[in-house]
């Protein structure tokens, strides 16, 4: 079958994209879009870590040093939003659209139209809620969670432009998700039964459900914030019977799930990149799949895990406090599972195993703190403060952000047929390692003494760990500098890549020419045995 | 452009690139740039300016209208192979679902309140002492006095339904008519459904014509009953909780409505033409589920916001 793909592909040369600008603006093909998205995620993550920069130099000392507190608001509030929304997110969604078409053997997405219509949103979504820091009374400052009536009563005018950039965002993902579920439900080659499909298949499946079921929710919170502020309801307001904390549970109903959103994914992607370089079969290919589809259930019944201290009935404390415990036991079969993969595995430890292994550590560590952070009681005392910060830091950069990293280095030989270079790659593993816990591991320690999140300044007793954390930042933000630049050497003078370019790699995606050809796969591949994960 | 020239036209569907989402993309954030900048304007007393949320609004609707006329026009040519066929029908089937979690995110909030908030703030059940903020707040639904009122003016009368024993009262109760007129056009959509299936063009375009006409009407009464809200029963947005939920649940149910008797008005635009076959006729399904979903919570609506 691979000759046959091999003949056809010749010809295609002849016929490639389309030149100069209009075949980034018009384009239908799925690299394309997926080379859109990860550009613009890689944009939107130096802006994002550049806000962060500012976080930390302003928090380097205690007293106010270089912004005021309305601007640090800002900061943080603009910070998270970026990173979830135009990092994180868009970064998975540019890896579905390259790999999942080459990984189900289909030629593109299933609606190509509307995946560039997805694309496309975003840069605008983003111009107007990045403009908002430029208006008058300034951008959003009421945190990445916008709680009302801090995003209602008391927000900037701004507000609104935030509203509908939300909207924007949320249409997005929601074509982005319907086109990955149209794509693997549909567009899988013969015989590629569901349970043989790759995990990052699987775990962009159950994703693109949960974001399809939880994107409108957000923007039914958003409208009911608009209604609010330009109408008069009181939604959010308990002088007309309404209720702040309800927007909380709403906001939460979404948010939870949305976590996960940022995860699932990145599981999928340690789950291929740990057996290649393990050169062994997935451990326990199925219990992945469930582990999965279990973890995403139970991400709708704990919303409320991040508002125990809101005055909930007691009924509600317990009932959220031990759905969110079961959440460890579906979790923990995943790391059994990755771990017992390598276990006698003939492993080697090229850059991509290096930040799977630092993910499965490392996001393992954030989950341990979210289980302390998970006992009600002892919430109390954690609740805001920077043990917060440190946990989920902890499960989004070496989580969700290393093995968006792991994977571009792991595919990165297939999408451009070069190789990076071996020793820079490593050089930024390292540098990332030590700045990540640099800066975050300290976070644990100040938010357990009591230092509060979201605060430009702070007493004395919290200093040295907050100069050390400022310290990782800079190191961590400038090795992903560094990063941008492993890859643009990569991308002009690296070495040809072969076309399966790590022995142990499988999936149909390694039977395709490095770089894949424009139209992946032109006609239905057959699924062998030796290509499936499990 | 070529594309596409190697792909097996007959299993995939790769289409040319085309310039609608990048246009369609372009207009939605003009329309919403316009609409904040607008609303912010009349928020702060001015007069408010909705050139740009229109010029926005109106390069929407052009590529949609260009985009869908492709659509059809590929699929009348043949180019429509059964795997994209299929890839509709998920997508239209997960676009309704996020719909429904859309509606659910309102009809949650109904819940909430009337399950915990007001009872709270009426000094009942686990956080009665929420009473506490306004001593004289009594915990009732429909919510006609509300706990601060110089705040949010109290309605003089909510919309709730009558008695069920009360007829002569139901036979005067506008919401009972939509239920009707809706539970009907679910109905018709269907036996124009049928006609298609049995090849009857005449029959398809009558039955669907009605359908399209009920949900006219429908609309026409609901803004009936709006009017008839702000003027004789001072039940508005700023009324409270009770008219934030009423307005907020029924005004985007209508919106929905008017966005189905448009695609249904399409549809039927298109059965004149002389398009749909009883094998091909997704354009019409798909307009048809959105029409049976808007009908289902509409019968939510009326049971939790108007009986209950």
């Amino acid at each position: 079958m691979s000759e046959v793909i091999h003949a056809d592909h010749h010809d295609d040369h002849a016929h490639g994209p389309a030149k100069g600008l209009k075949r980034w603006l018009f384009t239908t093909n799925h690299k394309d879009i997926g080379t859109l998205y990860l550009w613009f995620s890689f944009a939107m993550f130096l802006v994002g870590g550049v806000l962060a920069l500012v976080i930390r130099a302003e928090l380097f000392q205690p007293g106010l040093q270089f912004v005021q507190p309305e601007f640090f608001n800002q900061m943080t509030t603009n910070h998270g939003l970026i990173m979830v929304f135009g990092a994180i997110m868009p970064a998975f969604v540019g890896l579905a659209n390259w790999l999942i078409p080459m990984q189900v053997g289909a030629p593109d997405m299933a609606l190509p139209r509307m995946n560039n219509l997805s694309f496309w949103i975003l840069p605008f979504a983003f111009g107007m809620m990045i403009s908002t820091l430029f208006m008058e009374g300034g951008g959003p400052n009421f945190g990445w969670t916008f709680y009302a009536p801090l995003s209602t009563t008391y927000a900037p005018p701004s507000v609104t432009y935030f509203i509908f950039a939300v909207h924007l965002m949320g249409a997005s993902s929601i074509m982005g998700s319907i086109n990955i579920i149209a794509t693997i439900l549909n567009m899988r080659a013969p015989g590629m039964t569901l349970m043989k499909m790759p995990m990052f298949v699987w775990t962009w499946l159950i994703t693109a459900y949960l974001l399809i079921a939880v994107m409108p929710v957000l923007a039914g919170a958003v409208t009911m914030m608009l209604f609010d502020i330009h109408f008069d309801t009181s939604f959010f307001n308990a002088a007309g019977g309404g209720d702040p904390v309800m927007f909380q549970h709403i906001f939460w109903f979404f948010g939870h799930p949305e976590v996960y959103i940022m995860i699932l994914p990145a599981f999928g992607i340690v789950s291929h990149i740990i057996p290649a370089f393990a050169r062994k079969r997935l451990f326990g290919y199925t219990s992945m799949v469930y582990a999965v589809a279990s973890i995403a259930f139970l991400s709708f019944i704990v919303w409320a895990h991040h508002m125990f201290t809101v005055g909930m009935p007691l009924a509600g404390q317990l009932f959220f406090m031990y759905s969110t415990m079961l959440i460890a036991v579906p979790t923990g079969v995943k790391v059994f599972n990755w771990i017992a993969t390598m276990w006698r595995g003939s492993m080697t430890f090229e850059t991509p195993m290096l930040f799977a292994i630092a993910f499965v550590v490392l996001f393992t560590m954030g989950g341990f703190s979210g289980l302390m952070l998970a006992i009600t009681p002892v919430d109390y005392q954690y609740h805001d403060t920077y043990f917060v910060v440190a946990h989920f830091h902890y499960v989004l950069v070496p989580g969700a952000l290393f093995s968006i990293i792991a994977a571009v280095y792991f595919w990165f030989p297939k999408w451009t047929g070069k190789m990076y270079d071996e020793t820079l790659g490593k050089i930024h593993f390292w540098l990332s390692f030590v700045g990540v816990n640099v800066t975050f591991f300290p976070q644990h320690f100040s938010g357990l003494a009591g230092m509060p999140r979201r605060i430009p300044d702070y007493p004395l007793q919290f200093a040295d760990f907050n100069m050390i954390s400022s310290v990782g930042a800079f190191i961590f933000g400038l090795s992903q500098v560094f990063f941008l630049y492993v890859i643009i050497k990569a991308i002009r003078s690296g070495q040809p890549a072969a076309d399966r370019s790590w022995e142990g790699a499988k999936g149909l995606e390694w039977t395709l020419p490095s770089p894949a050809p424009y139209h992946s796969f032109t006609h239905p591949p057959a699924v062998k045995d030796e290509e499936v994960l499990g | 452009m070529a594309n596409s020239a190697e792909v097996d036209k007959s299993i995939y569907y790769v289409p040319d690139s085309g310039w609608y989402p990048v246009f369609l993309a372009f207009g939605l954030m003009l329309m919403v740039t316009g609409l904040a900048g607008w609303l912010n304007d009349v928020s702060a007393g001015g007069t408010g300016d909705a050139t740009q949320s229109t010029v926005g609004f109106a390069i929407v609707a052009l590529v949609l209208y260009f985009w869908f006329a492709k659509v059809v026009e590929e699929n009348t040519a043949g180019l429509n192979n059964e795997s994209l066929k299929r890839s509709y029908v998920w997508g239209m089937g997960w676009f309704i679902f996020s719909e429904v979690m859309f509606f659910a995110a309102f009809f949650g909030a109904l819940f909430y309140v009337r399950a915990f908030v007001v009872p709270w703030l009426g000094g009942e059940g686990d956080k009665g002492i929420t009473n506490y903020l306004w001593p004289t707040f009594e915990a009732a639904w429909p919510v006609v006095q509300n706990p601060d009122p110089e705040l949010f003016v109290n309605p003089v009368q909510s919309m709730a339904a009558p008695g069920v024993t009360d007829v002569s009262a139901w036979g005067a109760y506008l919401p009972f008519y939509n239920t009707v007129i809706l539970l009907s056009s679910s109905v018709t959509v269907h036996f124009a459904h049928d006609a298609i299936k049995a090849q009857n063009r005449n029959k398809l375009i009558g039955w669907l014509g009605l359908t399209v006409l009920l949900g006219a009407i429908f609309l026409v009464l609901q803004v009936a009953e709006y009017v008839h809200a702000y003027n004789d029963l001072g039940l508005t947005l700023g009324s409270g909780i009770y008219g934030s939920t009423f307005f907020i649940l029924t005004g985007f149910h209508g919106f929905h409505v008017t966005l189905g008797t448009f695609m249904l008005l399409i549809q039927l635009f298109r059965a004149l033409k002389g398009h749909f076959s009883e094998n091909d006729c997704f354009g019409f399904e798909a307009s048809s589920w959105y029409w049976h979903f808007v009908d289902v919570v509409w019968v939510g609506l009326f049971i939790f916001v108007y009986v209950v």
